[in-house]
């Protein structure tokens, strides 16, 4: 009797460990369709726009003829408007997220704002082109510029910055800023000595993440109005007379990656496809960069906490 | 009874109630806390004690919807300290805390007891070094770290990193210290260590600390006070409520019959 209890016993665990296995196979096999498509998309764009990777190609401006062209306004173009992005969205959305977590009370207005602010993170994109259309280009006359264009990204990317500035705020405990409070120190000393400094990782992150998504944004960029060949740059920011620095470039018109990729993207001839292609893998890398300081400078600054 | 006579008092506790939005956590509770002495606030899980003490440094202002009633005279200026005409952070540079689970900042050991100076708008480098260096000492912990100001608190053990909170708190020459059951995170040998400091402590300010441990209540106070369902049952000389106490609730807690 004993002997077939025992044996129901393994006869079960067998059957239940055959589901385990099963669920192992179909967890790795979604697994690789994630991944090996963008690997192979990667390969694909890396082996098209070989035969363009050489210095030129980063030093060039547009041509009409592919094997001159290069990408010289391009990411000169999408770094200006980076800058512009995050010196616009992290100020902003760290200022705004320290006062919904540390400063508002918590009450239907805030909660209200609340709900609006993670929906705007799911509004399209070109709508936010239409508005800064209408606010940045004709209201406040800044022209189809390096400022619009960065300014614009900047309203795309707040939410995210909002919200993981909220999560990472958050995460510091409340016995930290009771430690704080107890010390005699205000709301404004606790956020600047301590919230702000223990959550810079969290922030880090979710900025990098948001400019990430605004380094490939073409759709707002082009409503309002990038140009897709442009054959100068953009002023110096260094001037070599008093006060050494100009901020002539955020007037600039200007284009950007995504845009010069689609540009070439649309001629017939081959040779530009090469072009994209290569373009499109520099725009990749640009991303990856990105991601990977955002994940450097993280597990450096948390290190340093333990709670 | 709710004061002991003989001892110069440095707080007074008049009719004081408090309430979390609609609940009535304090009743009426009056009691005089003496200077330079160890008071200890004993009770069941949930009697409000930890509630009681932190309405000495007006933690509760930090939450939403919290009410206080009634008055905490602190002495000698009679201030009433619970009062919504005094700043709640006025309080908090008057009597400082030790919490619960040892809670330092993520910073250096060094940078941990100066907090509470720059706060105060200390910037003096050679004042801060001698404060740290003094709050260090009175907390028992400069030999320990003397070497190594500079690393991380968290480097430290348990037991050591609540010796740096009680320098931190210790640092800026508060009237009161509270100490909400300081070692109940901690082991046995990190606890006598804490009880010791406690009882040297009291030479230089007055100490309020809250315990579940009653050994630990018989040890270290001169003076206790039981609490029980928001409200003060019995409050005298530590002595006296360990081993006479006037009220049965306090003779069936300490005895072990409920709580």
């Amino acid at each position: 009797m004993a002997d077939r209890q025992v044996e129901q016993i393994r006869d079960l665990i067998s059957r239940h460990k055959r589901w385990d296995s099963i669920f192992a196979v179909i967890g790795l096999l979604s697994m690789l369709v994630g991944i090996l498509t963008l690997l192979a998309l990667f390969i694909q764009l890396f082996i098209d726009g070989m035969p363009r990777f050489h210095a030129d190609f980063f030093t060039s401006f547009p041509s009409r003829r592919a094997e001159h062209a290069g990408i010289l306004s391009a990411w000169v173009g999408t770094v200006l408007v980076m800058l512009v992005t995050a010196f616009a969205a992290v100020p902003l959305g760290v200022a705004s997220a320290v006062y919904l977590e540390e400063y508002a009370r918590k009450n239907w207005l805030t909660a209200i704002i609340e709900i609006n602010v993670t929906n705007l993170a799911g509004v399209p994109s070109i709508v936010y082109g239409l508005l800064a259309l209408g606010l940045f280009v004709y209201t406040f006359r800044l022209g189809q510029s390096i400022l619009s264009a960065g300014l614009t990204l900047a309203l795309l990317i707040l939410p995210v910055v909002i919200v993981a500035t909220r999560e990472a705020i958050r995460a510091v405990p409340g016995s930290i800023r009771e430690a704080a409070y107890a010390l005699g120190a205000t709301k404004w000393q606790t956020v600047r000595d301590h919230v702000l400094p223990y959550s810079t990782g969290g922030i880090l992150t979710g900025v990098i993440i948001g400019l990430s998504r605004a380094i490939g944004e073409t759709a707002p960029i082009i409503t309002i109005g990038a140009l897709t060949f442009i054959a100068f740059l953009p002023h110096s920011p260094f001037t070599p007379e008093f006060p050494f620095v100009s901020f002539q470039w955020l007037l600039d018109p200007f284009t950007v990656m995504p845009i010069q990729m689609f540009n070439w993207t649309s001629r017939p001839e081959e040779a530009f496809q090469h072009n994209a292609a290569a373009a499109g893998v520099i725009l990749l890398l640009m991303t990856l960069a990105m991601n990977g300081i955002a994940i450097y400078l993280r597990s450096r600054i948390r290190s340093r906490l333990k709670w | 009874m709710t004061s002991v006579p003989g001892k110069k008092i440095k707080a007074e506790v008049k009719n004081l109630n408090f309430y979390y939005t609609s609940v009535h956590a304090l009743k009426i509770i009056s009691l005089d806390i003496p200077e330079k002495q160890v008071t200890a606030f004993i009770g069941p899980s949930g009697c409000g004690k930890t509630t009681y003490l932190r309405c000495f440094n007006r933690m509760h202002d930090l939450y939403h919807g919290n009410r206080y009633e009634g008055e905490i005279v602190l002495h000698p200026d009679n201030v009433n300290i619970v009062s919504a005409q005094v700043d709640p952070i006025e309080v908090r540079m008057r009597i400082s805390m030790v919490f619960q689970k040892p809670n330092p900042f993520p910073k250096s050991i060094y940078e941990n007891v100066a907090y509470g100076l720059r706060v105060r708008g200390t910037v003096k480098k050679g004042v801060l070094d001698e404060k740290v260096e003094q709050a260090l000492r009175g907390a028992a912990l400069w030999d320990e770290t003397r070497d190594r100001l500079d690393s991380l608190a968290f480097n430290l053990s348990g037991g050591q990193q609540q010796r740096l909170c009680i320098a931190r708190a210790l640092a800026t020459d508060p009237e009161i210290i509270l100490f909400d059951e300081p070692t109940s995170a901690l082991d046995p040998l990190a606890t006598a260590r804490i009880e010791e400091l406690v009882t040297e402590l009291k030479e230089r300010v007055t100490i309020i600390i809250v315990t579940h441990n009653m050994q630990q209540a018989a040890r270290v106070s001169d003076t206790t006070a039981f609490l029980y369902m928001g409200e003060l049952i019995e409050y005298g000389p530590t002595k006296q409520i360990f081993t006479n106490p006037d009220k049965k609730q306090t003779d069936d807690y300490i005895t072990g019959r409920f709580g």
